[in-house]
């Protein structure tokens, strides 16, 4: 159960391998690793500014409300702050549970908060210089998925 | 004298990130902020803006010591 924000670039194989060993009693584990996109050579950069201690604090409250909510055994939420190259890895999730349903629903619900609802503030540059960014519609509705009626 | 951090558009229109201010309270922070910078105390009222102190949101007024961190955040992006 741990939320880790990092400039270093990190290895989504060697985070998953890691959050898999020693789980027999696991069963299921979900990941997802999210990868900054070019846009067709729109944005060759992003850049993620966070607030530390508020940023983690957040996520973790919803990465602890998630795991009550689907019954998790464990989860992970690792991601990239600072200047993030097109094709680099921005975020990985992984979420462990006994059966695979919870596994998976909990890791998108994970990710539709990420995306959407946490404290982040990106900017992207591309050949006409930097511009911040909002969630977009789509990440509005797909977090919406998740309320509860 | 409570520490001020801006984040995201807010810095870049302030041409600032973090700076020490003195302020008894919220409200005369503001004030404070908006006299040095009107373009900042507007931006800083603005919709979705957001405030908090030592690392809470907060909505209206709050006493600030010389401990105090005070941060506006404008529209969170996500990751």
């Amino acid at each position: 159960m741990s939320v880790r924000l990092q400039s270093e670039p990190f290895d989504p194989g060697a985070l998953l391998t890691a959050f898999c060993a020693g789980r027999e009693e696991t069963g299921a584990v979900a990941s997802f690793t999210g990868i900054a996109r070019a846009e067709r050579g729109q944005a060759h950069a992003l850049e993620l500014e966070a607030y530390p201690g508020f940023t983690d604090a957040e996520i973790a409250r919803t990465g602890a409300a998630a795991a009550a909510r689907f019954g998790l055994q464990d989860w992970l939420v690792v991601h990239r702050v600072g200047r993030i190259a097109a094709g680099e890895p921005v975020v990985f999730v992984a979420t462990a549970s006994a059966h695979r349903r919870e596994a998976f629903e909990a890791c998108d619900h994970l990710m539709d908060y990420l995306k959407s609802r946490a404290p982040f503030w990106k900017k992207q540059h591309g050949p006409d210089g930097a511009r911040w960014i909002e969630p977009s519609d789509r990440d509005r509705t797909d977090a919406l998925r998740w309320e509860t009626p | 004298m409570a520490r001020v951090l801006l984040f995201g558009r807010l810095a870049d229109l302030a041409g600032w990130r973090h700076r020490p201010v003195e302020a008894a309270s919220l409200s005369a922070l503001r004030l404070a902020l908006a006299a040095d910078d009107p373009a900042l105390g507007e931006a800083l009222a603005g919709p979705g803006v957001q405030t908090a102190v030592d690392q809470a949101i907060v909505r209206g007024e709050a006493d600030l010591t010389a401990a105090s961190e005070v941060a506006f955040m404008p529209p969170m992006s996500g990751g």
